[in-house]
C-alpha cells in the first residue's frame, strides 16, 4: 500500500480539525474525499503535505512521514495541487512549469517532460512566455496540473480542481485527469465539491463531516445511494 | 550648459552609488518582505574589514574578495540566528531587530576602528575622464561597477535554476515548498547576497566620503528612497531610482536657491513621496495581474 | 460585570466564575492604587534630580502613547512622530518665549497646532500603504529639523541655537495652602511633576476611554480588517486622519511639556532618532497597551544610559544586545509580559 493514514489529526493553533482520519491508497488508483465546507477536506491535504500541525500516522511506502517538511515530502514524489491552484501568478508559463521540476537534477529528461506536458495541454504551449496570472481559470488549472506532473509524481493531491470553472472546461479537465491516471500510472487523491465528477474519476470515497470519516466506500456504491447522497452530496 | 552638465554626471556617479544600495535594499525586501534599516551598517563595517585586510599589507583585489565574500557569509548568518526566529514575530518587532542591528554595528565599528575618518583606495584612480573635469574615473567606475552588478544579477535571476527558485520563493512561498524549494534557504541566500553587494557599495564609496562608521547613513537613506521609488519589486527600477536620486539631489541642490545642503535630502524625500502618490507602487512596481 | 451576548467569541473558554472575575479586578485595581500612591510620594522623598528624571519618564510615556494610537491601535506605520513633538515643543517655546504666555496654555495650544499638522498629514497619507506611509512619515522626520534651522523662519524658531525658556515656578495658591497646612512648599521641579503628574493621568484616562468607545473599536476594527471596516460604514478615510491628529496630539503635549522640563528646544533634539527612540519604546512597553507606553518611557530614558555605564565605548553594541533580548523574550513587551504573568498567577489561586 502506497499511502496509508491512520488517526489522522490536525490543528490550526488551539483548533482541532481533524478527529481521527483512517484512509488508504494505492499505486496508480484514484480516490476521492467529498463532504461539505468546513468538513477538513482540505486539511487533509495539507496535512498530508506538511503543511499543518499533525498528529497520527501517515505512511508513504510503510515509512511515517508525520511532521516532515513539505519540501521533503515533495522528494518522495507527492505533488500538491492545492486550493487557489498556488500558480506562481507573476512568472511565466514555462517558469512555472520549470519550478515543478525543481527538486529534480536530470536536465535533458526535465526538457522533454515540458515538452510531454505541452502534447498534452496544447493551450499551454501557445502562451509559453506569458504571465501566468494572465491565463483564464482552465488554463490555470491545467498549468497547476501540468507543473504537478513535472515532478514525475506518484501521488497527486488535487483540492477542488473544478472551483470556479465553467462545466465544459471541468469535463475536459477530468478527462485529462483520466488520461494521466492511465497512461502514467500517478496515483490521485482528489477533494471535491462536485462529488458527481469526482465520482465519475474515482474507484473508492471517503465522505468527511467536521473531521471525521463518517462513510466510505465504492464510488459507483455512494453515487447511486440516493439518501447518502442527499445527506451529504447536496443532490 | 556645462555646469549642468557637470553636475548631471556628478549626480550620476552618486547616483550610481545609491543605486547599488538600492538594489541591495530590494534584493532583501523581496527576499522578507522588510526593509533592512542596517544595510548601510553592514556595508560600512564590510568596507572596514577591507580596510583592515589592506592594513595588513594585502592588496586591494585580495581585500575586495576577501570583503565580499565574508559579507556573504556574515549575511547568511545573521538571517540564520537573528531573524529568522523573528519570521513569524510582528512588523514592528523586526523593525526594533534592525535597529538593535544597525546600533551594534555602529558601535562595535567604532570601537574597534575608531571614528577618525580615514582613507579607502580606490581601484580605478581619480583621473579626469572625457577633459574638462566633467567626470573622474573613480566616478565612471562606480557607474560600470553598478551596471555590471546589475547585469551579473539579471543573468543569475532569469538564466539559472538557483535564481527561478529565489524569485519562486520571494513570490509565493507556499507553492515554492510545494515544488520543494528549500524557502528558509532561499532567504538565507538573499541576505548573503545583499551583504554582498553593500559591501560593493560600501567599497565604491569610501574613496568619494572617507571611511569612518557613520559614513553610509545618507547613502543608506537614499537607497532606500531610489529602492521605493524604483518600486520594490525591481531590481532595475530600484538601480533607476538610485540614478534618479542621485541626480534630483544634485540638481535641486545647485539649482535651487536657498536649499543648501541642508535640504537636500529633504527635497528628495518630498519628491518621492510625491511620486508615490500619483504611483503608489513606485515607478516601475508592478501590481500583480491576476485573474480569479 | 458580564459578558453581553454580541460579545462572546466562538472557541473562547466560559468566562470565568463570579469570584474569580471580581478577585482578578481587584487585583488590577490594587495594582493602579500602590502605582499612583508611590506615584504621588516619591517627589518628596527623592532627590531634584531623580524627580526630574522621573516628569521625563511620563512625558516620554505621553509621547510613546500618541505612537501608541497611531499604530498600535490602527495600524498606522509613523517614523515620524519626533516631527509632532518638536512642533509640540517648539509652539510651547515660541509661546512662553516671544508672548510671555503662561505655560499652561501652551499645552492646549501645542496639542491643537500638532492635531491639525497630523490631521493634514494624515488626509494624503491616506493613499500610501505600509512602507511607503513609512517613507512619507520618514520625510516628515528629516524635514522637520531642517525646516527649523531654515534661515528666513529664524527670527521665530531661534534657528540653529533654539530657543531657551524659564522653568515655571510653583503657582502661589499651591504654596499658600502647603502653608497653611504647615508643610513645606514644594520647588520647581516637584511643582513640574505634579503638574505633568496630572496631565498623564487626565490623558491616559481619555485614551483608555477612548479605545473603550466605539470609536475606539472602529480605530481598531480599521487596522486589523480595512476592508472589512469600510464595508460596515465606517468612514475609513475620516477615521485614519482622525487617528493621526489625535495621536499628534498626544506626542504634541508630550513635546510642550518636553520643552518646559528641559528650558530648551534646538532643532537637533527632534531628529529621526528621537522617533526611533519612540517607536523603540513602543515595541518594548508593548504595541496596543496603554500602560506600556509608560513602561516604554522608562525604558527609552534610562536604558541608553545604563549601557553607557557598563562601557562607554560599547554602549550603542550593549543597547543593541538589550533591545535583542527584549525582543526574543517578551515578545509582546513588557505588557504582555505582565499579562502573562498574571495570568499564570491567575491560574494558580482561581479553582476550577
Amino acid at each position: 500500500m502506497m499511502l496509508e493514514v491512520r488517526g489522522l489529526r490536525a490543528y490550526y493553533g488551539e483548533y482541532q480539525a481533524l478527529h481521527g482520519i483512517d484512509f488508504a491508497l494505492d499505486e496508480g488508483h484514484i480516490r476521492t474525499l467529498l463532504g461539505a465546507n468546513g468538513a477538513g477536506k482540505t486539511t487533509v491535504l495539507r496535512a498530508l503535505c506538511g503543511m499543518v500541525r499533525s498528529g497520527g500516522d501517515i505512511l508513504f511506502d510503510g515509512r511515517r512521514i508525520t511532521g516532515w517538511a513539505t519540501e521533503d515530502i515533495v522528494r518522495l514524489g507527492v505533488a500538491h495541487v492545492p486550493e487557489g491552484r498556488g500558480t506562481f501568478l507573476r512568472l511565466s508559463v514555462e517558469e512555472n512549469l520549470q519550478l515543478g521540476a525543481m527538486s529534480r537534477r536530470d536536465r535533458t529528461a526535465i526538457a522533454q517532460d515540458i515538452e510531454q506536458v505541452y502534447a498534452q495541454f496544447p493551450r499551454l504551449k501557445e502562451r509559453r512566455q506569458q504571465q501566468a496570472g494572465t491565463l483564464s481559470g482552465g488554463e490555470q488549472q491545467m498549468l497547476a496540473v501540468g507543473r504537478a506532473l513535472m515532478l514525475r509524481p506518484r501521488l497527486m493531491l488535487l483540492d477542488e480542481p473544478s472551483f470556479g470553472l465553467a462545466p465544459l472546461i471541468v469535463e475536459e479537465l477530468f478527462d485529462r485527469l483520466g488520461e494521466v491516471n492511465r497512461e502514467r500510472g500517478v496515483a490521485m487523491l482528489i477533494v471535491e465539491q462536485n462529488a458527481a465528477l469526482a465520482l465519475d474519476l474515482a474507484e473508492h470515497a471517503y465522505l468527511l463531516e467536521t473531521g471525521r470519516v463518517v462513510m466510505n466506500g465504492p464510488a459507483a456504491e455512494i453515487g447511486a445511494d440516493e439518501s447518502v447522497r442527499r445527506a451529504y452530496l447536496g443532490y | 550648459m556645462e555646469l549642468l552638465l557637470q553636475q548631471v554626471l556628478a549626480g550620476l556617479a552618486t547616483g550610481a552609488i545609491y543605486a547599488c544600495m538600492a538594489l541591495a535594499v530590494v534584493m532583501i525586501y523581496q527576499a522578507i518582505d522588510h526593509l533592512n534599516f542596517a544595510q548601510g551598517e553592514m556595508a560600512m563595517f564590510s568596507t572596514f574589514i577591507a580596510w583592515q585586510i589592506i592594513q595588513w599589507g594585502q592588496p586591494y583585489w585580495v581585500a575586495f574578495i576577501a570583503a565580499v565574500a565574508l559579507s556573504f557569509v556574515g549575511g547568511v548568518a545573521i538571517e540564520r540566528i537573528l531573524f529568522k526566529p523573528l519570521h513569524n514575530a510582528p512588523i514592528l518587532s523586526n523593525l526594533v531587530g534592525f535597529i538593535a542591528l544597525f546600533s551594534i554595528l555602529n558601535s562595535s565599528a567604532g570601537f574597534i576602528w575608531d571614528f577618525n575618518i580615514k582613507t579607502f583606495p580606490t581601484p580605478f584612480g581619480t583621473q579626469p575622464l572625457l577633459g574638462g573635469g566633467l567626470i573622474d574615473t573613480h566616478e565612471a567606475g562606480m557607474i560600470g561597477v553598478t551596471l555590471l552588478m546589475l547585469a551579473l544579477l539579471y543573468l543569475f535571476f532569469r538564466g539559472t535554476r538557483l535564481g527561478l527558485a529565489m524569485r519562486a520563493a520571494a513570490h509565493n512561498p507556499e507553492s515554492a515548498r510545494l515544488v520543494g524549494v528549500r524557502v528558509g534557504w532561499m532567504t538565507a541566500l538573499g541576505w548573503g547576497m545583499a551583504a554582498a553587494i553593500g559591501a560593493v557599495a560600501g567599497m565604491l564609496i569610501a574613496p568619494v566620503v572617507f571611511l569612518e562608521p557613520n559614513m553610509m547613513l545618507g547613502v543608506l537613506l537614499y537607497g532606500f528612497a531610489g529602492a521605493v521609488l524604483g518600486g520594490l519589486t525591481s531590481p532595475l527600477g530600484a538601480v533607476i531610482g538610485g540614478f534618479a536620486v542621485g541626480l534630483i539631489e544634485n540638481l535641486a541642490g545647485t539649482f535651487i536657491p536657498y536649499f543648501g545642503r541642508e535640504l537636500k535630502l529633504s527635497i528628495a524625500l518630498v519628491l518621492i513621496v510625491a511620486v508615490l502618490m500619483v504611483k503608489p507602487s513606485g515607478l516601475f512596481g508592478r501590481p500583480t495581474v491576476s485573474r480569479v | 460585570m458580564t459578558a453581553g451576548p454580541e460579545e462572546t467569541i466562538a472557541f473562547e473558554p466560559a468566562p470565568a466564575a463570579r469570584t474569580g472575575l471580581t478577585a482578578r479586578l481587584q487585583h488590577h485595581h490594587l495594582a493602579i492604587a500602590a502605582v499612583l500612591t508611590l506615584a504621588l510620594v516619591a517627589p518628596l522623598a527623592a532627590q531634584s534630580f531623580v524627580t526630574f528624571q522621573l516628569t521625563l519618564v511620563m512625558i516620554y510615556g505621553l509621547a510613546i502613547l500618541g505612537l501608541n494610537l497611531l499604530t498600535g491601535f490602527n495600524g498606522q506605520f509613523s517614523l515620524g512622530h519626533s516631527a509632532f513633538y518638536g512642533i509640540g515643543a517648539y509652539t510651547a517655546a515660541i509661546l512662553m518665549d516671544r508672548w510671555d504666555i503662561s505655560y499652561v496654555w501652551t499645552l492646549p495650544a501645542a496639542g491643537g497646532v500638532c492635531f491639525v499638522v497630523g490631521f493634514l498629514f494624515g488626509l494624503p497619507a491616506l493613499r500610501l500603504q505600509g512602507i511607503y506611509l513609512a517613507l512619507a512619515t520618514f520625510a516628515l522626520a528629516i524635514a522637520t529639523p531642517q525646516l527649523l534651522k531654515f534661515r528666513p523662519l529664524e527670527p521665530l524658531t531661534g534657528g540653529v541655537q533654539g530657543i531657551v525658556i524659564l522653568k515655571p515656578d510653583p503657582p502661589d495658591f499651591v504654596q499658600h495652602a502647603l502653608s497653611g497646612l504647615h508643610l513645606k512648599p514644594i520647588d520647581a521641579d516637584q511643582w513640574l511633576y505634579y503638574f505633568t503628574l496630572a496631565v498623564i493621568l487626565v490623558m491616559f484616562t481619555a485614551a483608555a476611554n477612548l479605545v473603550r468607545s466605539r470609536t475606539g473599536r472602529a480605530i481598531m476594527a480599521i487596522r486589523d480588517n480595512p476592508i472589512a471596516a469600510a464595508a460596515m460604514g465606517i468612514n475609513t478615510a475620516l477615521y485614519k486622519s482622525l487617528t493621526f491628529g489625535a495621536s499628534a496630539l498626544y506626542t504634541g503635549v508630550a513635546g510642550a511639556l518636553g520643552a518646559i522640563a528641559v528650558q530648551f528646544v534646538a532643532p537637533d533634539s527632534f531628529t529621526f532618532l528621537l522617533s526611533v527612540s519612540l517607536l523603540v519604546g513602543l515595541v518594548v512597553g508593548g504595541v496596543g497597551s496603554i500602560p506600556g507606553s509608560l513602561f516604554g518611557g522608562v525604558f527609552v530614558l534610562f536604558v541608553p544610559n545604563l549601557a553607557e555605564r557598563v562601557s562607554t565605548g560599547l554602549a550603542g553594541a550593549i543597547y543593541g544586545v538589550i533591545l535583542l533580548l527584549v525582543i526574543f523574550l517578551m515578545p509582546s513587551g513588557a505588557a504582555g509580559f505582565a499579562r502573562m504573568l498574571a495570568a499564570r498567577f491567575g491560574r494558580r489561586s482561581r479553582s476550577i
